[in-house]
């Protein structure tokens, strides 16, 4: 047996290998070519070549349709490109396949039954729809909700920021390919969902913040499902760091892609993360706090490119911001009643309608007509995963409001895109709508 | 009063100020919707947040309202500015010069109350059918229902 033969692999420990290169498939250099075209061959010098600085005559661009049933959209989203090449020159959205009417349905249900509605708007952050409708409502009402209803409701919005940042963080992962970070983020909203449905009955559309408070107190034992989750979440996100965050090929994806610049993005009415990833630190949180929500600590997490990297990062810097928020509120979660003590606005328990006429009277005046509310407009915004999302809640006195309207974040930030967009290739286009976050359900309504 | 808005309302003497639960609320006659727009733009309200219309249909002389929610993020403030459209054809002056984000909301206010904007460079539908008759949230346009048929039904076909 001789001393030198090919081996396949290496085992550590044993003697090293030896290998005989071949010039087997090699390019012969030639001697006549110049030495950037040698750079080129070798692979020092890379050059795009699909950059063209040059405008392309008219025909010579292509229009493509690009949904609503593309599986990146998001949902419905339609996107005209004008591609040059490879290149997206021009970028128009088009909406409304999910128009469902939901402001002209607001019109003929009861204030009672109003969160019903708009907490099928932003299906991903349902509590905070809910929350602007029953803040606007008690507004006009001029009532304040007892201590502990506005602590629950803290608590509720700010686990849903969680569970909707879980879900941008896996759709955008999964549309740039990291089919692991879709499993993960699914894998892990689910915790919050489970306390949501022991909590409301529900996962989605619960119904649960209502004007006037919450429609139940926290189930027994909440506290332990709340320590699991503040638990649980943090180590996933240092494993969402391990996996995206420092990983050479997530940022050659993301870092220069799809930038919007801070003036952009106030002319534009783009608020959200994707506003403070250009570096504006606007939260409504801080900026007009709602639910005693300035009692709590955190930070206002800001970006500084306004790219996708940094929409990405703010995003898993928020749900840590918002889990201590929780673990806040958790500690200091105030006794006493869970719905103003208003037996007009609020109906009464179960039990008093066997042995009291008037709750009986109340329970039916509430259930059929409703209360009314004074004559009055107004405008309230609160922050959710997405941005600014406001209600202006216009009353006539009636039972019923007279024109509700939803500031949807979802709306303005899409049209962000062609903005983001212009001048990239098509593979960044994905990679940009995912960044942005849209939810059909909240831009259509 | 925001100070800041104070050299405006002086700019604007026919502007009615208004304190609506707590928030400025500003009247602004139709003509100068643009031009009050931009005045209080310019005096730091650099955020335009919402667009959008009321219908009063038959209980006011003029039917519609246009409203617009600015935000100054500079002072932190907000400000609600309220016009009226009438008429035949209920028109307001585009505000997508001074924003552009102005683009999409007009188009849901044309699309949803008939409300043409002055200068919108696309004033088409944004939501609902390009065929489609009517305005779906002015209040004489009706709920609409569709019929359900139950399986018991006699007069189910």
């Amino acid at each position: 047996m001789s001393d030198t033969r090919t081996v396949d692999f290496w085992v550590a420990g044993t003697e090293e290998p030896q290998f005989t290169p071949t010039d087997e498939g090699s390019q012969e250099i030639l001697a006549e070519e110049t030495g950037r075209r040698l750079d080129e061959q070798l692979g020092r010098v890379v050059e795009d070549d699909y950059i063209f600085n040059d405008e392309a005559p008219e025909e010579e661009r292509m229009i493509l349709n690009m949904g609503p049933q593309h599986p990146s959209t998001h949902g419905v989203l339609r996107l005209q490109l004008e591609l040059e090449g490879e290149i997206v020159r021009r970028c128009k959205p088009i909406i409304g396949y999910l128009h469902t009417g939901m402001e002209k349905t607001a019109e003929t249900l009861s204030y009672l039954q109003g969160p019903t509605n708009v907490t099928r708007m932003d299906y991903l952050s349902p509590f905070h729809n809910e929350l602007a409708f029953s803040l606007a409502v008690e507004r006009l009402l001029d009532i304040e909700v007892p201590p502990r209803a506005q602590a629950i409701r803290v608590l509720m919005t700010e686990l849903n920021r969680v569970s909707s940042h879980l879900v941008a963080l896996a759709t955008n992962g999964m549309d740039i390919g990291s089919i692991s970070m879709m499993i993960y983020g699914f894998r892990d909203r689910e915790m919050i969902l489970e306390f949501f449905e022991k909590t409301t009955g529900l996962r989605m559309n619960h119904n649960y913040i209502r004007p006037g408070g919450v429609a139940v107190d926290l189930p027994p034992g909440w506290k332990d499902d709340i320590a699991r989750i503040l638990e649980d979440i943090p180590k996933k996100v240092r494993d969402y760091h391990d996996l995206l965050t420092n990983n050479p090929i997530w940022q050659a994806r993301t870092k220069g892609v799809g930038v919007i610049t801070r003036e952009e993005a106030l002319a534009y009415g783009i608020t959200g993360p994707a506003l403070r990833a250009t570096g504006v630190a606007w939260d409504i949180r801080k900026a007009f706090p709602y639910s005693g929500i300035e009692q709590y600590e955190f930070d206002v997490v800001t970006g500084e490119n306004g790219d996708v990297f940094d929409r990405y990062l703010i995003r898993v810097r928020e749900i840590e911001e918002s889990l201590k928020i929780v673990e806040q509120v958790t500690d200091s979660m105030p006794k006493g009643d869970y719905k103003v003590d208003d037996a007009k606005i609020v109906p009464p328990p179960r039990g008093r309608i066997d042995e009291s006429m008037e709750a009986l009277i109340h329970h039916f005046k509430l259930y059929t007509e409703g209360f009314r509310v004074p004559a009055g407009e107004t405008y309230v915004a609160v922050e959710s995963p997405r941005g600014e999302l406001g209600c202006y809640l216009v009353s006539d006195g009636g039972a019923r409001p007279y024109r509700m309207h939803t500031r949807a974040p979802s709306f303005y930030n899409l049209q962000g895109l062609p903005i983001a967009m212009a001048d990239s290739i098509v593979a960044d286009t994905i990679a940009t709508i995912a960044s942005f976050d849209p939810v059909m359900g909240d831009v259509d309504r | 009063m925001i100070a800041a808005l104070e050299p405006v309302a002086e700019r604007f003497p026919e502007v009615v100020w208004e304190d609506s639960h707590g928030q400025r609320v500003a009247r602004v006659p139709n003509a100068q919707w643009y031009d009050f727009a931009a005045a209080v733009k310019e005096a730091g309200f650099e955020l335009l947040s919402d667009i959008t219309a009321v219908d009063w249909y038959r209980s006011r002389a003029e039917r519609f309202e246009v409203v617009a929610n600015l935000t100054s993020i500079s002072i932190p403030a907000r400000l609600r500015i309220i016009t009226t459209a009438g008429g035949e054809n209920p028109t307001v002056a585009s505000l997508v010069p001074l924003w552009p984000g102005a683009n999409f909301p007009e188009r849901e206010v044309y699309d949803m109350f008939g409300i043409s904007f002055d200068g919108h460079p696309d004033m088409t539908r944004i939501l609902m059918p390009d065929d489609w008759e009517g305005h779906p949230l002015r209040k004489d346009f009706g709920v609409g229902s569709v019929p359900v048929q139950f399986k018991s039904s006699p007069k189910a076909v």
